[in-house]
């Protein structure tokens, strides 16, 4: 974990303050809507369909178990008991009360969070791999390099009015879990020949109504360099990205425009005349940011302990241990993903007395520490195999531990329609039914890996275009239709999803994606080719006359 | 999608106008009296382009009580009950689809 300072205590109290300000203005009429609108923005509070929502960053996706337990006393203060985890490792309150807000957000800032840059255009919240620092293979922490941006980003005066929202992901695995190459800038933590460590360079990724995946600007940047780096992309693009279209301002437009090559050489002259500037990071720069990541004082403990060899006679443990248990740089420890995807619940909700709940696991198990995952999952990245078992029959008792991650139920779906007043159409329901027709343990680990995104529109939050099996909500003559793609992915090779053919109403979407699965259990090479490798492997034509023939 | 605020004018049957309130974002509608009501039976009922624009007009003179202001599709009931016009309507009136969760 990350130790705040003074510093970040005092700029939080006076922020808080500021914001309350702000808001006894707004409701006293001094300030009019137009006024405040942009003031509130700032501090993450939206207006949604039947309420006000505020979003909070979970910087990197890393919390502790106070300010988890600190989310659950306001969900239960101040909302309506429960909080959304988004796709960003940010957490939304759907039904906050603006004249509640300031209260609700000093109790927030009384353990270091906030909804500051969580919108606008501005930096957002860099996120990185939710096993940072725990799993195997990894070149570097990429925790410590998203914090140096977030402290450089953070009210950054040149790009807070950028000429559209700016998000930032790292990785340092070799798999990555963090979505990278669909994100404005996307970095990847390696080592060059020389083992000097640095990141390759994306830039331009990103989903929405025109996606793109990241084109490769500079195969390997100087680790120390980073901060100069991304001032010169940020400098070009503030300098070259379109203001006068919302639609064609993200940098991925003008990356596309002008050419990864162009685009390239304007950021190289821009870094050539700042490089060796203020920006330049002493390896005591770095290794003060370092040391201020505190890490679990881990036992010196072996694999496969008698506890958790006896608890892999319960079946239920098994399967629970095959999905959601994952091999730590550790000795004797684990990594756990706790399925926020309960068949039937909304995807990435977790109620106060949960959010309580995996907080004391956390405080009992896991170091204190608990992460968020793009995939809006939980995990505990830290904790001893041989409490596996006790852990899991606690997760198990709050309805934690549905064993079906990264499974076809395990779906990453945006609010949509029911909450968000840009959608078109419902995601959530859309995911629940599919959920329910895939309940069944043995059929949904039978069809193995298989990611399904949803999107209520085109601003494509629920990132169905990189879905494995993608699907959009668009709105026909009053009526919610749904575009289905196949063969996205948001990993390492990731890739756009193509079109499967014409969309198709609510009520038919479960049924086509049961006949989608069943053509690929059918057309598959065998049990071992997944998915999104048949899709590859053949096309979505197969899937095509299959489902549409049956529709 | 624009939101409704962003969108041209369009009344091809009876509409209402709609708003959230400033101090919770509830959803409010816009009534005859010119005031706003938490409960939809109380909107004003308009069917022409001209009286919308009008009850818009006035919905939007004052920003402290609600924001927001547009204009929404109504269906009227034999009964002269009012219901939501479309999906997006129905589920301000009545809240998300599916069970919060609890």
């Amino acid at each position: 974990m990350y130790v705040y300072d003074e510093f970040d205590r005092a700029f939080l109290a006076e922020r808080v303050a500021e914001f309350r300000d702000q808001v006894g203005r707004r409701l006293s009429g001094a300030l009019s809507e137009d006024e405040f609108k942009p003031l509130r923005l700032m501090n993450g509070v939206y207006l949604q369909l039947h309420a006000y929502m505020l979003r909070i960053a979970i910087p990197y996706g890393t919390l502790n178990s106070d300010q988890l337990r600190r989310m659950a006393y306001v969900a239960r203060r101040y909302d309506r008991g429960y909080g959304h985890f988004t796709t960003r490792q940010n957490i939304q309150f759907n039904w906050i009360k603006l004249d509640e807000l300031p209260e609700a957000m000093a109790a927030l800032a009384e353990v270091g969070v906030h909804g500051i840059q969580t919108s606008g255009n501005c930096i957002r919240n860099v996120t990185t791999d939710q096993w940072a620092g725990a799993t195997p293979g990894e070149y570097d922490d990429p925790r410590i390099w998203a914090e140096i941006l977030r402290q450089y980003s953070t009210l950054h005066p040149e790009f807070t009015y950028l000429p559209r929202k700016f998000k930032i992901a790292i990785t340092a695995a070799p798999q990555d879990r963090a979505a990278i190459k669909v994100h404005d800038v996307g970095l990847r933590l390696h080592r060059n020949e020389a083992g000097e460590l640095g990141f390759e360079v994306l830039v331009g990724g990103g989903l929405g109504r025109t996606p793109f995946v990241g084109k490769l600007v500079r195969p390997f940047l100087p680790a120390r360099d980073l901060l100069s780096y991304i001032e010169a992309i940020m400098r070009v693009y503030n300098q070259y990205g379109r203001r006068d279209n919302i639609y064609k301002a993200r940098i991925k437009i003008l990356v596309h425009e002008i050419g990864a090559e162009e685009f390239s050489r304007a950021v190289e002259a821009e870094w050539e005349a700042i490089r060796e500037g203020a920006l330049k990071m002493t390896d005591e720069m770095i290794a003060e940011i370092r040391g201020r990541f505190l890490y679990p004082d881990f036992a010196a403990l072996t694999d496969n302990p008698p506890e958790l060899v006896e608890a892999l006679k319960d079946e239920r443990f098994v399967t629970w241990h095959a999905n959601s248990v994952h091999t730590h740089k550790v000795p004797g420890h684990a990594i756990v993903t706790i399925s926020l995807k309960p068949v039937g619940a909304p995807p990435g909700d977790a109620t106060a007395d949960q959010m309580e709940v995996v907080a004391d696991l956390a405080d009992r198990y896991g170091f204190r520490e608990i992460r968020v995952g793009h995939e809006q999952n939980l995990c505990l990245p830290n904790v001893a195999q041989k409490d596996l078992p006790a852990l899991w029959a606690a997760l198990d008792a709050a309805g934690l531990a549905t064993p079906n991650v990264n499974h076809i139920s395990d779906i990453i779906a945006c609010p949509g329609l029911d909450y968000c007043a840009l959608a078109n159409a419902r995601a959530i329901p859309v995911a629940q039914e599919i959920a329910k027709r895939f309940a069944d343990l043995d059929r949904s680990r039978g069809i193995g890996r298989l990611h399904v995104n949803i999107s209520g529109c085109i601003n494509a939050c629920g990132h169905h275009h990189v879905g494995h099996i993608g699907i959009l909500g668009v709105e026909k003559n009053g009526q919610e239709f749904y575009q289905i793609t196949l063969g996205g992915r948001a990993d390492e090779k990731a890739q756009l999803g193509t079109l499967l053919g014409p969309a198709v109403s609510y009520e038919q979407v479960p049924d086509l994606i049961e006949d989608v699965v069943d053509t690929y259990m059918e057309l598959r090479a065998g049990p071992q080719e997944l998915f999104i490798d048949t899709v590859a492997r053949l096309g979505v034509e197969p899937f095509k006359e299959r489902v549409y023939a049956a529709h | 999608m624009a939101a409704p605020q962003q969108q041209k004018l369009k009344v091809n049957g009876p509409v209402v106008v709609t708003a959230n309130r400033l101090t919770d974002g509830a959803v409010v509608w816009r009534t005859a009296a010119g005031g706003w009501s938490a409960e939809l039976a109380d909107a004003a009922v308009v069917t022409s382009a001209e009286a919308a624009i009008a009850l818009l007009a006035g919905a939007q003179q004052r920003d402290i009580d609600a924001v927001g202001a547009y204009v929404a599709p109504v269906l009227l009931g034999a009964d002269g009950a009012v219901a939501p016009g479309n999906l997006r309507e129905r589920i301000r009136v009545a809240g998300p689809t599916f069970e919060l969760p609890h």
